[in-house]
């Protein structure tokens, strides 16, 4: 395979910088458009829940930020641990970048949560074993921000966060499988790849569009969030000064 | 359509407090977010003027 474009060269800041100025607003665009689809789906196509009546349409933003809570851990952890293995400073610094948009994704998926299980289960609050370990999933998030900006060297910083956060993707799977684990009050997977869906198609519809968007969502703001932390890092160089100079 | 009135709609069956105190949050928390990253950027691009 011969291909002219040269992928490497995005791993270096300056280039990538320009780049993910020119993709976040795309991303957000899709967000929008996404957002207003599902929200279509989800209230006024998809039906009245036999049970729950309306009180499940909270499952779209619920299913869908807990998704990412996950999913931004694995990835924040991914490219935490490749900085450290490889030492490639655009790698730490995007482990940085998503952490607070996981963090309030973790927070989402939790508040939704308890607005969901006040009427169905007749409490904010439980201390049952999908609850707690994304409680947990969420302190992860905030001992990786506070650890990082507790040490004044970024280098350092980005060692020590991928420790922590390598350490911490252990939780993913115990927050994923709980269900199944521990008997406690949280049902079982929504959507499973073995079995058929046991709900609406078009709920199902209307969850998996909301994923979509939270995730196009997630990568812009982590896009629009790596820029500051290239830029707030490499202030000293030529090449960040020629960019802040050249625009307003 | 399946809401008879804009009412009904907000109404959300008498689960209004708990389907809209879930949304609303969100969207709360994804503006702020929004714009403590337009913040954060623009006083980015100021601090490497600076020094």
């Amino acid at each position: 395979m011969s291909s002219s474009i040269n992928w490497f060269k995005y791993s270096s800041p300056p280039a990538f910088y320009p780049l993910a100025g020119l993709m976040a607003p795309w991303f957000l665009a899709l967000a929008a458009v996404l957002t207003a689809a599902g929200f279509y789906i989800g209230f006024f196509v998809a039906p009245t829940d036999a049970q729950q009546g309306e009180a499940y349409r909270i499952i779209y933003i619920h299913v869908a930020a807990a998704w990412m809570s996950m999913f931004l851990y694995v990835m924040m952890a991914f490219w935490a641990g490749f900085g450290l293995a490889f030492n490639t400073r655009l790698s730490s610094m995007m482990a940085s970048a998503i952490a607070p948009t996981g963090a309030l994704m973790t927070f989402i998926a939790l508040w939704t949560g308890s607005f969901w299980g006040k009427p169905t289960w007749g409490t904010w609050w439980v201390w049952d074993a999908r609850l707690t370990s994304e409680l947990i999933l969420l302190f992860l998030y905030l001992g990786f921000i506070s650890l990082q900006a507790a040490i004044d060297d970024p280098r350092r910083a980005d060692k020590a966060g991928a420790v922590l956060a390598l350490v911490g993707v252990v939780n993913v799977p115990i927050i994923y499988f709980s269900v199944q684990w521990w008997n406690t009050l949280h049902q079982g997977a929504s959507v499973s790849l073995t079995k058929s869906p046991s709900m609406a198609a078009t709920m199902l519809t209307g969850m998996l569009i909301f994923a979509l968007a939270l995730w196009m969502y997630s990568i812009a703001a982590v896009l629009m969030r790596v820029r500051s932390i290239i830029l707030e890092r490499e202030r000293h160089s030529e090449w960040a000064r020629k960019f802040t100079e050249a625009a307003p | 359509m399946k809401w008879a009135s804009i009412g009904d709609f907000i109404a959300m069956g008498g689960y209004g407090l708990y389907v809209w105190g879930a949304y609303l949050v969100t969207v709360a928390i994804i503006a702020a977010e929004i714009a403590f990253l337009v913040a954060r950027h623009r006083a980015a691009r100021k601090g490497s003027q600076d020094s």
